[in-house]
């Protein structure tokens, strides 16, 4: 193999600008800002008290520093919280009201809005910058007493609900990102499953960065009611600028009762060029709380985008027999970074979880998985799977793994395997002589490492993955 | 079909094939036998254009310079390694990658690509000729196989891509005597006027099987003797010491 990579440009095929005009909150983090958010969402004063009870908070915490990857401080003052296309400032009540340009840009992702071209068996809502642009399939969703909105409407129609849950994982003070999220967060998805229901199809967000210098962060509330289950899902793309933009988003995930929520994640932020210029930091807190009996959460990621990811997508076990599964594949080339992994807490008995996480490392890039299970006092007759696989391609990048794991007791077990790999020489002459190429043998290998997360996707995307993780790897075997 | 001319080969300095000739016409079957040692493996590698030698003289293939062209475009172009060891890719399933092949091949043919439904078909009567269980195909690639379904599954490889020119590097070690049968069958069926065959051999027991119509012996790089199926003989009684 050839170690240094090629110059070949990558292709970020999502790269491109909407060139539309956007009302923006005055530039900086204020408690003006943080009033002018709220009133642009004709927020009720409880969440405008909410809001800035977190701006206070903010003021006397830092950012955290033990992650693996550092980035450049990042002056707040010069960010803006919040930036919508004009005109979406009442969200329209139908698409025709909706901007052409928006739609344009939607069908141009592979995300039609029509009803007629609309994704079948899929529901969307569509977020671009702060705010929410559409949501399909809302009336059939109605009729089964399912709520899937843009979080600013369940403020306003559905507050009890919001208020009742809204903070309850992650709280208002938790560290600096999610506490920042909770002052000024704009958009984002609100999911209420009612007892004893099955949704009938995927729920999908998809959020897009479109304006410069501006953060986005998002707030997604999934509540699966007594009985229920819902598969959700997220996909992230923003143009290629030259600036780093943060995007730090809180999901709070809580399944009552015999719930389920499956949660998949395939982010695919701008990376930066291959000289490490640009890209997203993606500071991300997602928990979730399997807060009844018998409950399960579930979450999977497959991260290939964003100039650094940094998230540890938890599940707290707070029910007996209730149980958490990680599934995650993060791919890093040229100078991405990713420090990922999970949190497990056990405190419920009988509770279950385990962890599959595969990392995938390429030209100058780091990926540390970084994973807690923790298994409480009470937490007796608990189990824990980790498995960590991490490939290394070339010789220049670094794959970690970094678990911490705790048992406070003695009735629970705990398994740990981890290995490391470089991708095969022989594995891919094999290909090569089968008469696949470099690339799609790359694609191939890489793929099949990636077997066992891959295949937790919903159907719908599992075969857009495949393609992204053998995109994500172009150019990094010369 | 395929012309090699004072074939020299080193890897990290070292020269293994130190001036080799052969010609293959369409139809041959050359088998190529010698020590450990010798150079076989390496004249496999260096034909179907794996990285990391260092290589000088001529390798006309169909007329055409081989030595420029990548090791993913010479299969496209119909030649074909059986591999000694078959290589293990863990989470690919085996159907999966046999057809993602096939249709690359069937690509550079001109040809379009097959249905799965079709796909399906032609492994099936394929795979009950070599009297492979159609099971093995959805386990993941030569993960697990014995060593003698590994080689099925290489001779299988071969039926379905059709290539011109085929290469079994050692095909027969680690067979027993009725997997070696079944691999002998599988690659007699396929001989016509049109293909052609190099067989890397310790032993003369495949070419009992495969009738060679040249037998080559390698020995430090270089061709030694060649002849016919009695020198295969004469080896297999003499032992390679004898013939220098």
């Amino acid at each position: 193999m050839k170690n240094e990579n090629i110059n070949h440009n990558q292709d970020y095929k999502y790269g491109f600008t909407t060139d539309i005009e956007s009302i923006k909150a005055p530039k900086g983090l204020s408690e003006k800002t943080i009033r002018f958010i709220s009133k642009i969402k004709k927020e009720p004063k409880w969440m405008l008290d909410w809001r800035l009870k977190a701006f206070n908070r903010l003021k006397f915490l830092k950012e955290p520093d033990w992650q693996k990857p550092k980035f450049p401080k990042i002056d707040y003052q010069d960010l803006y919280y919040y930036s919508a296309p004009k005109g979406m400032t009442d969200k329209p009540k139908n698409l025709n009201e909706v901007d052409p340009k928006l739609i344009e840009t939607y069908n141009k992702l592979g995300i039609p809005l029509n009803e007629q071209k609309k994704l079948s068996g899929v529901a969307v809502d569509a977020v671009f910058d702060s705010v929410s642009v559409a949501t399909t399939f809302k009336d059939e969703l109605t009729k089964k007493g399912i709520i899937f909105c843009p979080i600013s409407e369940a403020i306003q129609k559905h507050s009890d609900l919001v208020k009742k849950y809204l903070g309850s994982v992650i709280p208002i003070s938790d560290h600096y990102f999610a506490t920042l999220n909770s002052a000024v967060f704009t958009d984002g998805s609100f999911v209420y499953i009612p007892p004893n229901t099955r949704c009938p199809m995927e729920l999908s967000t998809y959020f897009r960065i479109n304006a410069s210098e501006t953060g986005q962060f998002e707030r997604t509330l999934i509540i699966a009611d007594k009985g229920s289950y819902v598969s959700y899902l997220e996909g992230c793309t923003a143009p290629m600028r030259d600036e780093n933009q943060l995007h730090a988003a809180n999901v709070e995930l809580i399944a009552l009762d015999d719930a389920e929520i499956k949660y998949s994640t395939v982010q695919n932020w701008y990376p930066g060029d291959k000289n490490g210029v640009g890209g997203i930091y993606n500071f991300v807190t997602k928990r979730g709380a399997c807060r009844g009996k018998n409950s399960k959460i579930s979450w999977t990621q497959v991260e290939t985008g964003s100039a650094i990811t940094w998230k540890y997508p938890s599940c707290i076990l707070q029910g007996d027999n209730s149980i958490g599964e990680f599934y995650s594949i993060a791919i890093t080339n040229n100078h991405q970074k990713a420090d990922t992994g999970t949190k497990m807490i056990h405190l419920g008995k009988n509770t279950k979880s385990k962890i599959i996480s595969k990392g995938i490392s390429a030209g100058k890039a780091d990926n540390t998985y970084r994973g807690l299970v923790d298994i409480g006092r009470k937490a007796l007759n608990s189990r824990n799977y980790t498995q960590c696989d991490s490939l290394l391609m070339g010789n220049k990048c670094g794959a970690h793994t970094v678990p911490y794991i705790k048992n406070k007791n003695s009735s629970s077990t705990i398994e740990h395997e981890a290995t490391t790999s470089k991708i095969n020489e022989e594995q891919l002459f094999y290909c090569n002589q089968r008469g696949l190429d470099q690339e799609e043998a790359v694609s191939l290998i890489v793929n099949g490492f990636c077997k066992d997360v891959l295949q937790q996707l919903p159907m719908e995307f599992a075969v857009e993955a495949q393609k992204l993780v053998g995109i994500s790897l172009e150019g990094s075997v010369g | 079909m395929l012309e090699i001319k004072n074939l020299t080969a080193s890897i990290n300095n070292r020269d293994i094939l130190k001036g080799l000739n052969i010609s293959i016409k369409p139809g041959e079957l050359h088998a190529i036998m010698g020590p450990n040692g010798s150079g076989k493996s390496t004249l496999a590698n260096v034909l179907s254009g794996k990285n990391g030698y260092k290589i000088s003289g001529e390798i006309r293939y169909e007329g055409k310079d081989l030595k420029e062209m990548s090791v993913d475009k010479r299969a496209q172009k119909g030649i074909f390694l059986a591999f000694q060891y078959p290589i293990e890719i863990p989470g690919v399933n085996t159907n999966n990658f046999l057809k993602t092949s096939l249709n690359k091949v069937r690509k550079a043919r001109g040809e379009k690509e097959i249905d799965t439904m079709s796909f399906l078909k032609l492994l099936k009567e394929k795979s009950s000729e070599l009297g492979i269980d159609e099971k093995m195909m959805s386990r993941q690639l030569n993960l697990g196989f014995s060593g003698g379904e590994k080689k099925k599954n290489e001779i299988l490889q071969m039926k379905i891509l059709k290539p011109n020119f085929v290469i079994l590097d050692e095909t027969d070690s680690g067979l027993d005597i009725d997997a070696l049968k079944i691999v002998a069958n599988g690659v007699n069926s396929y001989r016509d006027k049109k293909k052609s065959f190099l067989v890397i051999t310790h032993y003369q027991r495949l070419l009992d099987y495969i009738k060679p119509d040249f037998v080559h012996v390698l020995s430090d790089g270089k061709i030694v003797k060649s002849g016919c199926m009695e020198l295969a003989e004469e080896l297999e009684k003499k032992g390679y010491n004898k013939i220098k």
